[in-house]
């Protein structure tokens, strides 16, 4: 699917979307460049039509999704992301898993506060996407790596 | 390279974005707009944003910034035709476009720039 190797992954974070979900169309693609980042929220957009998500849901989804990416791309140096249609019962969700090898996050609360960045950026990605999602979870370990998770149910 | 183009319309630029931006090309329109404003000795801007479906931070700082940097010379910046759903999310994202100038459509947005180069 790209040129590139899959990354061997020191920091392989220990996280399960949700307990008694039914993981269906799990699907990995690669984030290293611009261009992955546009595909990825095509891809979203598509699963997102797909289940039959509100206009306005779709929109906060692939959204967040971007600005996920953005930091495994700037921060993390790049990484993949793992999407995963969920099923509870009749509910059913779209997960996201972005996964990056980089410097991980020391200083959660900061990094989670609107307007603080380190990059030069607006400092609104990771709060501004943990608000446009229904769950949102992050593992870090310095010098290992970040695993950002989201999800979106379906209303 | 990949480029959005932007056309002239006497002291007015008009830009209608069509595509998925990736960074590179946010910034590269960026860059593009303020040598046209400079160039073409434009007093207005129309940002077309009505085929975009998502406008995250980046964007929506390019389009921030675009419109700072249009106001230092002398230029007014209206965005126009932003989807309710992008509105929603640009919001709760915590950006509000501050200073940015918006009308619901071109012709309003064409109308609003006349206004103001009148004055």
């Amino acid at each position: 699917m790209s040129g590139y190797a899959t990354p061997a992954f020191a920091f392989t974070p220990n996280l399960l979307p949700i307990a008694g979900a039914v993981v269906q169309q799990s699907q990995t693609l690669p984030l290293h460049s611009d261009e992955h980042v546009v595909m990825l929220r095509k891809v979203v957009r598509e699963r997102a039509i797909e289940l039959q998500f509100g206009l306005v849901d779709q929109t906060k989804l692939v959204t967040a999704a971007s600005e996920i990416a953005r930091n495994t791309l700037k921060y993390g140096g790049g990484g993949e992301v793992r999407l995963q249609n969920l099923m509870i019962g009749l509910k059913a969700g779209i997960c996201l898993t972005f996964v990056d090898d980089g410097p991980g996050i020391v200083d959660m609360e900061r990094a989670l506060t609107d307007g603080f960045t380190s990059g030069g950026g607006l400092g609104l990605g990771l709060g501004g996407a943990r608000r446009l999602v229904d769950d949102f979870e992050i593992c870090t370990a310095p010098g290992e790596g970040t695993a950002v998770i989201l999800i979106k149910w379906k209303r | 390279m990949e480029r959005i183009p932007i056309l002239r319309m006497g002291k007015l630029l008009l830009v209608t974005i069509q595509v998925d931006m990736h960074d590179r090309l946010a910034m590269t329109l960026q860059d593009d707009l303020t040598d046209r404003i400079v160039k073409d000795e434009a007093k207005g801007v129309l940002i077309d944003i009505s085929a975009l479906d998502l406008v995250d931070s980046f964007i929506g700082r390019m389009i921030s910034n675009t419109a700072a940097m249009a106001r230092v010379l002398d230029a007014t910046t209206v965005v126009v035709g932003m989807q309710p759903a992008v509105a929603i999310t640009l919001v709760e994202l915590g950006l509000t476009l501050t200073g940015v100038k918006t009308a619901l459509n071109v012709e309003k947005g064409v109308a609003l720039l006349e206004k103001s180069m009148r004055r």
